[in-house]
């Protein structure tokens, strides 16, 4: 007979000094004794959770050892860079900005991204904005998605996209985290220091990130907390409440754009419940209960969970080697 | 070609890289089989709609019709019909 508690809200609770506490321990001793490195890098979106991963990394070694860059581009909202820089100074750490709208221009991002934007949507120019939805999942179908773009006059389209354009304007968009994460090492291995991975645990599950982009790193300190935790533990950590109150987005497209229309089924609060159900084995039933949704919507929740899942184990996957070369494998 | 064995071509040499008939059952899931991700149905999509001259509507794509070679048989067969 199960002992397990019936599902609510509590179940994401925490003790948030002690976990503050384990995960700086534990950075510190992994910076020192695994990584062998003397400080660590992060980069400050001005989100949540790469805001308390940054705190995480003064507590854990101290805010002489840590290094900030904030990396705006031609998308990121004034507000974003600012959040980061007042963190960066409020935390006491070394930081420096760095335009990457120019690199990317040189790189082609826009110019591909903006190519393939225009055979959907022909008329898409200067002035204009866009954004891309994922839509399907929550109603039992296949994911897929659409590309809204509003022009300089207020007019609004919206197209379903074809997999040749969606996969070019991504491809061109990951030019963004690629470039983050080449700076991100640059000042790593100037310094000698580690660099941090900011995701959490929805995100790490779910595959939200971008292989080589943002989805590398040597250490991921926040990657088994729930969203709603990352969030309770930036209060704890007395991060500023312009951060801690600041609703996550994706930041990468001109048009606002939530990260759940972006690519999760549900607001984070719900997704994390979601989630926290599906890996402790609770009924869609139950978790219907709590959602206050259909037993149906809920196994269609579910659902995408496992099938987003299916498609990260790509992205978390080493290179294949046709044999193993086991004099290599490390120790931890 | 029937309908069938086109569909069964393309995910045979496009996803499986092989053109063994047996690599592929007519009735199994090609999501839990690992054989399609949600990139993988997408393509899907793309070829029913050009190979078939087909208009696939957003709810139409779910798995009853799209997730085992006799779906994608059985709905393109109705869509023909319905034009």
């Amino acid at each position: 007979m199960s002992t397990r508690q019936r599902l609510s809200w509590a179940v994401l609770n925490l003790d948030l000094e002690a976990e503050a506490t384990k995960i700086a321990n534990k950075l510190r001793e992994m910076t020192a004794n695994v990584l062998h490195k003397r400080g660590l890098v992060v980069a400050i979106s001005g989100g949540i959770d790469s805001s308390a991963s940054i705190a995480l990394a003064v507590r854990a070694v101290g805010k002489e050892r840590v290094y900030a860059l904030v990396l705006p581009e031609r998308d990121s909202s004034e507000d974003s860079s600012l959040r980061g820089v007042a963190l960066a100074k409020h935390l006491g750490v070394r930081y420096e900005v760095q335009d990457i709208a120019p690199a990317l221009v040189g790189i082609g991002c826009y110019k591909w991204r903006d190519e393939a934007i225009r055979r959907a949507i022909p008329e898409y120019g200067e002035g204009w904005r866009m954004k891309i939805v994922i839509s399907g999942g929550t109603e039992g179908r296949f994911n897929h998605f659409k590309l809204i773009a509003v022009g300089p006059s207020g007019e609004r389209r919206e197209e379903r996209l074809n997999l040749q354009d969606y996969l070019q304007i991504v491809a061109a968009t990951n030019f963004k985290q690629r470039l983050r994460k080449t700076l991100e090492y640059f000042h790593a291995d100037r310094l000698n220091y580690a660099v941090v991975g900011t995701p959490n645990r929805l995100e790490y599950d779910q595959g939200f990130f971008v292989k080589n982009g943002d989805g590398s790193a040597d250490v991921k300190p926040i990657a088994h907390l729930y969203k709603s935790q990352v969030y309770a533990l930036a209060r704890h950590l007395g991060l500023p409440e312009r951060i801690t109150s600041a609703v996550p987005t994706t930041d990468t497209y001109s048009l606002p754009q939530g990260q759940d229309e972006f690519y999760f089924a549900l607001p984070y609060q719900q997704m994390d419940l979601a989630l926290w159900a599906r890996n402790h084995d609770v009924s869609a039933s139950e978790l219907g209960e709590v959602l206050q949704i259909s037993t149906e919507k809920a196994q269609f929740i579910y659902d995408d969970i496992e099938a987003k899942r299916r498609t990260t184990q790509y992205l978390h996957r080493p290179p294949v080697l046709m044999e193993e070369i086991i004099e290599l494998h490390l120790q931890v | 070609m029937s309908i069938k064995q086109q569909v069964r071509h393309f995910i045979l040499t496009n996803y499986l890289f092989t053109e063994d008939p047996s690599k592929l059952a007519d009735a199994q899931s090609l999501m839990q089989s690992g054989a399609m991700d949600s990139t993988g149905i997408l393509e899907l999509i793309m070829f029913l709609e050009e190979k078939f001259a087909i208009k696939i509507a957003d709810d139409e794509m779910v798995p009853d019709n799209l997730d085992a070679v006799d779906n994608v048989v059985a709905f393109v067969e109705r869509k023909q019909a319905a034009r």
